[in-house]
């Protein structure tokens, strides 16, 4: 195992430099060397770095390996072989007979929900947010205010009589209560776009209106186009949301056949847990992949959006 | 203030109606119909029947009620301000302009974008007490490692390390008030000879105060609602209900007792505890948080 090898060498050099580092800074700080606290501060964010990434890589290593080393004692660090079929048998196994499904069934089933409600999360609240931005309606600031009250509210005070609220429709066991109450809007998705769509200048919109544009049009041809960036925002913030939602998907969905993979993920772990932790890690990282992914591609967008979340609340 | 147009409010209400639904039928009438529930029997099955205060006042003489509620303020007394505490050092060591701060910071952030459920999954294994990898880790280092999840004692310092291991949003946050503080603050602070600690205590701190409240606030109400990790990680609050947290047991109230009205008793409680602790902390933090400008 030659990449196995690599990886542990590598893994010791950074240990000895970060070892040296740590050392060297001390005696900088002793001789007062100006440089000191930066050395020191360098060492201390790769060692942290270390502890905040240690769980990602234990977690495929585990992924990767045979099952009968995945509990040996001592610990068997690298895999003797990297099993790479595991990624493939966690997503295809499935027992019908046994109540569990493909994990691609339960990829499918999240896919079709997290498209629902992105989709309903944008279209709401940017509508909804640029009358609280752009127009001016008795009633509206108290109406504001009110929305970010609710962001106060607790889930739970709300299930019990949401819940009736579906089963009077007869919604339960179906992907609507997920997914239509994101068409109407959420104050967190209209505070966000609200603050973003007042920096838009207001003589843009000013001189469409005196040419005779009504709102929707004003709202479609410049605002919306103007603000690609935050509706971004909003929607990876929503997408996230419903893609790592465990809550409703529990109390709403009942047949495992319509599972989402948060839900799958803790069914298939339920039985499998404990004896092939391999397949279970082997889940569980397709299920954090693709967040991470987006992430990646999106890292910019996403920090702006949670910093604008801090400083403007 | 200029008269507003009929035509212009009439077009602010329309864009604002699905939110005005929205609104209605998913935050006011739940609200209220939970009022209503709280006071009745009700199993959703059948009509809710009006029984008063009953509900409340089982909640007083229900031993898990109270086994629930204290795990859930311990759990928060612990994780928020270890929570807090930890993003507010990584946002400081990231905005200390060393190199690669960039790839610090994803690393720091990716935590927490796990899903709940696979983080659970995750620390599960990391922990557990015979195969996990934590403990071995410890005993190279000459620590004992405890029995993390079989440990009634050990639970919630899992839980607490897990919490602080997912603090990215809250570092963001963190991070961009930092990045907010007037350099010429800082500089005026090293011109009169202050040392890194007097400027953090007396320059840094007061300049995020407001970040920090708005992160305690949001902590409070998420730390009070903990559900989906214990709940996976310890099915029924195991050990000897240790782990047992005040949202799953609204939640087996509801949907697995189907005593609802009892469940939105629960909910009402809680949602006064969260109104009292945040107005609590707002009027504690009059005298310490700094707002620029004012």
């Amino acid at each position: 195992m030659l990449l196995g090898k690599i990886l542990v060498f590598l893994f010791v050099i950074l240990q000895m430099a970060l070892a040296c580092g740590f050392i060297a800074g001390i005696v900088m700080a002793i001789v007062r060397h100006s440089q000191a606290k930066k050395v020191l501060i360098q060492c201390a964010l790769v060692g942290l770095s270390e502890v905040f990434l240690f769980p990602f890589v234990w977690l495929i290593l585990t992924a990767l390996k045979p099952i009968d080393e995945t509990m040996s004692m001592p610990i068997k660090w690298i895999p003797s072989k990297f099993m790479w079929g595991n990624f493939v048998d966690a997503a295809i196994y499935g027992h019908e007979s046994l109540g569990y499904y493909p994990f691609l069934v339960y990829a499918v089933n999240t896919i079709v929900i997290c498209i629902l409600i992105v989709a309903g999360t944008v279209a709401s609240n940017s509508i909804v947010a640029y009358s609280f931005a752009r127009l001016r309606w008795p009633g509206r600031d108290i109406a504001f205010g009110l929305t970010l009250a609710t962001m106060m509210i607790p889930f739970p005070v709300l299930m019990v009589p949401v819940f009736a609220l579906f089963r009077h429709l007869d919604w339960i066991g179906t992907y609507r209560p997920l997914w239509v109450p994101a068409w109407f809007g959420s104050a967190f998705s209209i505070f966000l776009l609200r603050q973003f769509f007042r920096t838009i200048p207001f003589e843009l919109t000013e001189a469409a209106k005196l040419d005779g544009a009504s709102e929707w049009r004003i709202f479609r041809t410049i605002v919306l186009p103007l603000s690609k960036a935050s509706l971004a925002v909003v929607a990876l913030f929503s997408f996230m949301g419903a893609w790592n939602d465990f809550l409703g998907p529990l109390i709403y969905l009942l047949d495992q056949k319509t599972f989402t993979l948060s839900l799958g993920l803790q069914a298939y772990q339920s039985q499998n847990g404990g004896t092939s932790w391999n397949l279970v890690m082997a889940a569980s990282a397709m299920v954090i992949a693709p967040v991470i992914i987006l992430f990646f591609f999106t890292q910019k967008l996403f920090i702006q959006g949670i910093a604008v979340t801090g400083l403007k609340g | 203030m200029k008269s507003i147009s009929r035509k212009e409010a009439m077009a602010g209400y329309s864009f604002a109606s699905p939110w005005l639904v929205g609104f209605l039928l998913f935050m006011a009438y739940p609200l209220a119909a939970s009022i209503y529930f709280s006071l009745c029997d009700y199993s959703v099955l059948k009509a809710p029947v009006w029984v008063g205060l009953d509900n409340y006042a089982m909640l007083l003489h229900d031993e898990l009620f109270w086994t629930a509620l204290k795990n859930t303020m311990i759990y928060a007394v612990f994780a928020l301000p270890a929570g807090m505490a930890t993003a507010i050092i990584l946002a400081m060591l990231l905005n200390s302009k060393v190199k690669g701060m960039a790839a610090y910071r994803t690393f720091f952030f990716i935590p927490s974008l796990v899903p709940q459920v696979s983080l659970a999954i995750l620390w599960r294994w990391v922990l557990d007490g015979e195969h996990g990898v934590l403990n071995p880790l410890l005993n190279k280092l000459h620590i004992p490692g405890p029995n993390w999840l079989g440990d009634p004692h050990w639970v919630m310092p899992s839980l607490v390390i897990m919490a602080m291991w997912g603090v990215g949003n809250a570092m963001l946050i963190y991070l961009a008030g930092l990045q907010d503080v007037p350099v010429q603050l800082i500089e005026a602070a090293d011109l009169d000879g202050a040392t890194s600690w007097q400027k953090t205590k007396n320059v840094t701190l007061p300049m995020i105060s407001p970040v920090i409240l708005f992160n305690l606030v949001m902590g409070i109400i998420g730390s009070l609602q903990v559900f989906t990790v214990p709940y996976i990680m310890f099915p029924n609050g195991a050990p000897a209900h240790s782990t047992y947290f005040y949202t799953e047991y609204l939640f087996d109230n509801a949907f697995r007792y189907h005593k609802m009205g009892y469940a939105s008793a629960m909910g009402w409680l809680m949602f006064v505890m969260i109104l009292i602790l945040t107005m609590f902390s707002l009027k504690m933090s009059e005298k310490h948080v700094h707002y620029q400008g004012s």
